[in-house]
C-alpha cells in the first residue's frame, strides 16, 4: 500500500464502501504516514462541515400548511369514499 | 388513505432535513417549499405502497428526488451550472494541508474550514451540476450509503461513485477559490506538492 494507492481510495474508505481486507491495509499505511493521515483528517473534517452546515430549518407557517394540506387530502378521501346517502338531520 | 396521525408521526420529523435537501436542489426558498409540499403529499397519497420498518428516509427522498427531477429541474434560475474540468484531486486540501503547509507558516487547514461561513458552503454545494450535487448531498449531508444513493437516484453503484468522487472535487475546487478571494489561502498557483511517498 503506497500513497498514491491510499490516496485513490481514500473515499472508498471514509464512505465505509470497502473490503475489510483494504481497510485494514489503509489504516496500517495511515498509521506509518502522517502525511496521508493528515489529508484522510482535513477529509473527515471537510466532510463534517459540509454535513453540518448545510442544514436548514423549514419555516413554521410551511410546517402548517403541509400538515393542513395533508388533511385537506385526508378529508377529501374520506368524503369520496362515503356511500350517498341522505344527510340525517338532528332531532327537533 | 394512510391513517393520517400514523404517517404524520413518522414522515413529519423529516421535513427539516428535506427542506435542506429541497433547497440545496432548487437554490430558491418558494421552489423548496412547493417541492417538499408535493413530496409530502405523494408520499402520504402512497404511504400504502410504503413497508413499514424499512428505510423511510430513504423512501422520501426517493420520492423528493423523483418529484425535483419531474417538476423543477427544467427551472434552471442560475445559467453558472459549467462542469469544471478535470478538478486537481483534493485541491483544497493541498493547498492549505500538509506538513509542508504548516512548515511554511500557512493557516492552518481547521482554520480555514472554520472560517467559512455557512452561506459559503451551501453556495458552493449549489454551484455543482445538478447529478453531482444531488450525489454529494445525499452522500454528505445526509449519510445515505451508495447503494441507498443508487436507489434514490435510480442508478448504478458505479455511477453514484463517479458522480460522488467528480463532485466532492469540484465542491472543493469551489471552496478553495472562495478561500483565495477571501485571502484565507495564498494565492499559489502550483499545488503544496504531492503527498510524500
Amino acid at each position: 500500500m503506497d500513497c498514491d494507492k491510499a490516496y485513490v481510495r481514500m473515499y472508498r474508505y471514509l464512505d465505509g464502501e470497502i473490503t475489510v481486507w483494504r481497510r485494514w491495509r489503509i489504516t496500517r499505511h495511515l498509521d506509518k504516514c502522517p502525511p496521508c493521515a493528515h489529508g484522510y483528517d482535513f477529509e473527515i473534517e471537510l466532510r463534517e462541515v459540509i454535513a453540518t452546515r448545510c442544514r436548514d430549518t423549514v419555516p413554521d407557517d410551511v410546517k402548517r400548511r403541509i400538515a393542513e394540506a395533508i388533511e385537506h387530502a385526508y378529508k377529501e378521501h374520506q368524503a369520496a369514499a362515503q356511500p350517498a346517502e341522505p344527510h340525517q338531520q338532528p332531532p327537533a | 388513505m394512510a391513517d393520517q396521525a400514523r404517517f404524520a408521526e413518522l414522515a413529519m420529523p423529516y421535513m427539516d432535513a428535506l427542506y435542506s435537501a429541497a433547497l440545496r436542489m432548487t437554490r430558491n426558498p418558494a421552489d423548496a417549499e412547493d417541492l417538499v409540499q408535493e413530496t409530502y403529499l405523494r408520499a402520504y397519497r402512497g404511504y400504502g405502497g410504503f413497508k413499514e420498518g424499512t428505510n423511510l428516509k430513504a423512501w422520501l427522498y426517493k420520492i423528493l428526488t423523483n418529484t425535483f427531477i419531474n417538476g423543477y429541474r427544467a427551472k434552471k434560475r442560475r445559467p453558472d451550472e459549467t462542469e469544471l474540468d478535470d478538478q486537481e484531486e483534493f485541491a483544497l486540501f493541498r493547498r492549505i494541508g500538509g506538513l509542508e503547509a504548516a512548515a511554511a507558516g500557512r493557516t492552518p487547514e481547521s482554520e480555514v474550514l472554520d472560517a467559512m461561513p455557512d452561506a459559503a458552503v451551501k453556495e458552493a454545494l449549489e454551484a455543482l451540476p445538478d447529478q453531482f450535487r444531488m450525489a454529494v448531498l445525499l452522500a454528505d449531508v445526509e449519510g445515505f450509503s451508495y447503494k441507498e444513493i443508487a436507489e434514490i437516484m435510480d442508478v448504478p453503484v458505479g455511477t453514484v461513485m463517479s458522480r460522488l468522487h467528480r463532485g466532492r472535487r469540484q465542491l472543493q475546487a469551489r471552496l478553495l477559490d472562495y478561500a483565495r478571494e477571501r485571502g484565507l489561502v495564498p494565492e499559489a498557483p502550483e499545488p503544496a506538492g504531492q503527498a510524500a511517498g
